[in-house]
């Protein structure tokens, strides 16, 4: 295959279930151009050094500053309906400093360590439920009885969403998801049904926020909408808390379920590791560190060149789209010796599971122990679990990656301990 | 190299950061001989930064600040013992207890000391402080927890501009009296001096620039009451901290042959020391703040920099030197140091002496968070950051490729630059 099409080969979903001897061979050349103009970044020293460089933007442009590029279908098609959701909808994971940080912080305000600790506690148990409901059964999808509830009712519950509206979410954040993926945006179908999310998930986040107002409870919305209220700076504005808190609630649904699904894959094919960890739950934390290198839940997130910028031994040209290629970056052999190994005791991991920079994962403590408390469970509950399926069916999107599916064969779920 | 590192004996002179690093680097490098540390105060190797900050503020105890060991180190301890000489021609070190240490290699890390108060009569009233270690921290944090109302700090270097800021935390009345133009103006330039100024007022502090204390005056009980100042002023004050840089502990090696003097112990590109002919004695490495050696970044310019980063990489690679285990390759760290005060986190990467031009570059002073770029003939060789740490990284890049001046003209949060004169003050010390 030549090197100009590699990643197009990644995107392609025939590769979705193993993507690593492609990026392999990206990391022949750190920065790659490929053939649509993109460039491709897939070592870690590069992809470190591009994360804290300040000439690259993860905003987008506005329509009119934005170059054509000859090509009809980004010019006519992609690229207005990329710039219409960025514009209207802007959350602070495509935007810059200052307005980045000033959103950042107002979030972060709310992960108080109370609230974390107390849905700490709270994950286990609704892991705890999720598994009780499986013991009569020989087999179910671990995906969407385990590793998709989980997250989503910690996120809505943080958030303040009412469990009743939850179901509707799943197809909103779903469709929201697919603006991280390079080429979902390029139909009509794509292109109105993102719009048509957008106006529904905004319209029903305005009445939310209203009614957090209104009545405040202790959760983030009503924390970010209270202080929304205050003048100095630390607040925003309706659009920017209705950008923050779909921002949030997508996060919360399509991230950490591909953690918790990688995971399982990867400890249902090495068994040995899956009993370690039962008998072993502290291994969790490092375990789950190692999964975030070896198949991370987000691939790659793509950035733009605001000025030439000399790498490697390529020049990324100013106003190029940049992909930084997070999971090849984890299995670099200049950084981690025997890279496609699966070693839960490998020494200092510093991996881009979690992205880097200062769009570093906002959420990462949420996912750390949502996944510990899935994992551990999971380890010592399941009785002699097997994959029905491998690999399993994927999601279609390659940024964000993991199984559609995990069905797995149990003889059983032993009590909660 | 295997051989020689089966036996013979390590002697690390100096038990702080960089003495630390270097004997835990020998281990690591296969040396199995005999090791020892010497260090003249009676502790442990213990952490610096802490002692100007939360150590004074009372968040941790200065006892706190012990040094993890990185790797397990098999080696003889001689705490509260100052080595006193070398004799390089019998390769041995002599020490105060009246020992003799018989070396094979050695490592020669004895650090800096604060500079005390020029008069030594005033600099023994009670209520006279310096910091440099853990018992002046200690003791330091005794008199500030005593309640004295009024602090005067002589000096706005780091560590006066630190401890002021922590004695602001502790709600004293705070005078900082410095000759300079403006607070750290020496290094890091009259505008950032400017905005370090503007930080300091801020926070409640009396700053005097341009001013010099002329003497320190005591009660009949010998304890400090004021300061008169050289404009003929007086400050009653009832706790003095002098914080007026570091002196190298190079006395032990007079005598000794080494090229040493007030600036460090001088090194060649390799880490080697030298003598007065500038022969390398490839028995002996120094690191950290008293060695003095060519940084290849900055043509070859013999530095000594006090910077904890640089302790532990020089003492790292001062150990494999010694070990023969160095890659020959010149020791060549990017300098880099940070500094809080008042909840602000002050970064720099490169050396800033020397600069010819400065910009704003990332961020703005307004609000308090920006990136500075230094420039000197047309290249970048320092950068220095207000709260904006994570893009130091990139300009570290620019500065190790002496990327031309301004190495980043269009950039996330970048303004226009405006190019300034860094305007440093006729006198300077070096870093």
């Amino acid at each position: 295959m030549k090197a100009g099409r590699l990643f197009e080969a990644v995107k392609d979903e025939a590769n979705r279930a193993d993507p690593y001897p492609l990026y392999a061979r990206l990391r022949e050349t750190p920065v790659s151009r490929q053939d649509d103009g993109t460039y491709v970044v897939s070592t870690h020293a590069a992809i470190t050094s591009l994360l804290h460089d300040p000439r690259i933007s993860s905003e987008t442009l506005p329509p009119s500053e934005r170059p054509r590029t000859g090509n009809p279908l980004s010019d006519w098609i992609v690229n207005p309906v990329k710039d219409h959701v960025t514009n209207t909808h802007r959350p602070f994971i495509f935007r810059d400093p200052p307005d980045h940080d000033r959103l950042r912080m107002a979030v972060m305000g709310q992960f108080t360590h109370q609230r974390v600790h107390a849905m700490r506690g709270r994950s286990h148990d609704l892991v705890a439920d999720l598994l009780d409901k499986q013991s009569d059964a020989t087999s179910f999808d671990l995906v969407c009885d385990v590793a998709y509830p989980l997250p989503v009712t910690v996120i809505c519950e943080m958030l303040g969403v009412p469990p009743e509206d939850e179901p509707q979410f799943h197809g909103w954040a779903t469709q929201l998801a697919s603006a991280l993926e390079p080429d979902n945006l390029g139909n009509e179908e794509a292109r109105a049904k993102n719009i048509t999310t957008f106006d529904e998930i905004s319209t029903y986040m305005r009445g939310l926020i209203k009614e957090k107002h209104r009545h405040p409870q202790d959760d983030m919305l009503s924390g970010m909408s209270g202080e929304s209220g205050k003048d100095g700076g630390a607040g925003m504005g309706e659009v920017d808390l209705i950008a923050t808190a779909i921002l949030l609630l997508v996060a919360g649904h399509e991230t950490t379920v591909n953690l918790i699904a990688n995971s399982m894959l990867a400890l249902v094919r090495r068994p040995h590791i899956l009993t370690r960890l039962a008998g072993e739950p502290d291994l969790a934390p490092r375990l789950i560190e190692e999964m975030l290198r070896y198949d991370p839940p987000v691939h790659f997130r793509t950035r733009r060149a605001l000025s030439s910028i000399d790498i490697a031994g390529t020049t990324i040209p100013e106003g190029a789209d940049i992909v930084l290629l997070l999971a090849s970056g984890n299995r670099d052999p200049a950084v981690f010796r025997d890279p496609d190994r699966f070693d839960p005791d490998r020494p200092d991991i510093r991996h881009f599971g979690f992205g880097g920079g200062l769009h570093y994962c906002a959420g990462a403590p949420l996912a750390r122990f949502e996944a510990e408390a899935a994992l551990v469970a999971l380890a010592q509950r399941l009785v002699h679990p097997r994959l029905i399926d491998d690999p399993p069916p994927y999601r279609s999107g390659a940024a964000l990656r993991g199984p559609m599916h995990l069905r797995l064969a149990i003889d059983g779920v032993a009590p909660r301990r | 190299m295997t051989s020689r590192n089966a036996e013979g004996h390590a002697v690390v002179v100096g038990a702080s950061l960089a003495g630390l690093r270097g004997a835990e680097a020998l281990r690591q490098a296969g040396f199995a001989g005999r090791l020892t540390l010497v260090g003249d105060e009676p502790h442990r190797p213990y952490d610096r930064p802490p002692l100007s900050k939360a150590a004074l503020t009372g968040e941790i105890a200065p006892e706190a600040t012990a040094l993890p060991n990185l790797h397990a180190l098999d080696a003889e301890w001689r705490l509260g013992v100052a080595a006193t000489g070398l004799d390089r021609q019998a390769r041995e070190v002599r020490l105060a207890d009246g020992a003799t240490l018989s070396y094979d290699r050695l490592l020669i890390a004895t650090g800096s000391r604060a500079r005390p108060w020029s008069n030594p009569t005033e600099a023994g009233l009670a209520g006279v402080h310096t910091l440099r270690g853990r018992d002046d921290a200690a003791a330091l944090r005794r008199a500030l927890a005593a309640g004295p109302k009024r602090v005067l700090i002589i000096g706005a270097g780091f560590i006066g501009c630190e401890v002021a800021a922590s004695c602001r935390a502790l709600d004293r009345t705070v005078t900082l009296i410095d000759p300079g133009p403006a607070p750290l103006a020496r290094i890091l330039g009259q505008p950032v001096g400017e905005i370090v100024a503007a930080l300091h007022r801020a926070l409640g502090v009396d700053l005097r620039s341009r001013t010099k204390v002329a003497r320190l005056e005591g009660d009949a009980s010998g304890r400090v009451v004021r300061a008169i100042l050289d404009d003929g002023s007086e400050v009653e004050t009832d706790l003095v901290v002098v914080a007026l840089g570091a002196v190298r502990n190079t006395e032990w090696l007079s005598g000794s042959g080494l090229d040493d003097g007030p600036g460090g112990v001088l090194c060649d590109e390799a880490g080697y020391v030298l003598d007065m002919e500038g022969r390398p004695d490839r028995a002996i490495a120094a690191a950290g703040d008293v060695a003095r050696f060519p940084h290849p970044l900055y043509d070859g310019r013999p530095v000594a920099l006090e910077h904890w980063g640089h302790a532990v990489a020089q003492g790292e690679h001062a150990g494999r030197l010694l070990a023969g285990a160095a890659t020959g390759a010149a020791y060549a760290e990017m300098p880099a140091f940070w500094s809080s005060q008042g909840g602000v986190t002050i970064k720099s990467v490169g050396l800033t002496e020397g600069a010819d031009a400065m910009v704003f570059a990332q961020g703005s002073p307004k609000e308090g968070r920006f990136v500075v770029v230094y420039g000197a003939k047309g290249r970048c060789i320092a950068a220095l950051s207000f709260d904006s740490g994570r893009w130091l990284p990139a300009y570290a890049e620019q500065i190790a490729a002496r990327a031309p001046f301004p190495p980043i003209r269009v950039g996330v949060d970048l303004h226009g630059l405006a190019v300034l004169q860094p305007g440093f003050p006729e006198e300077r010390t070096s870093s």
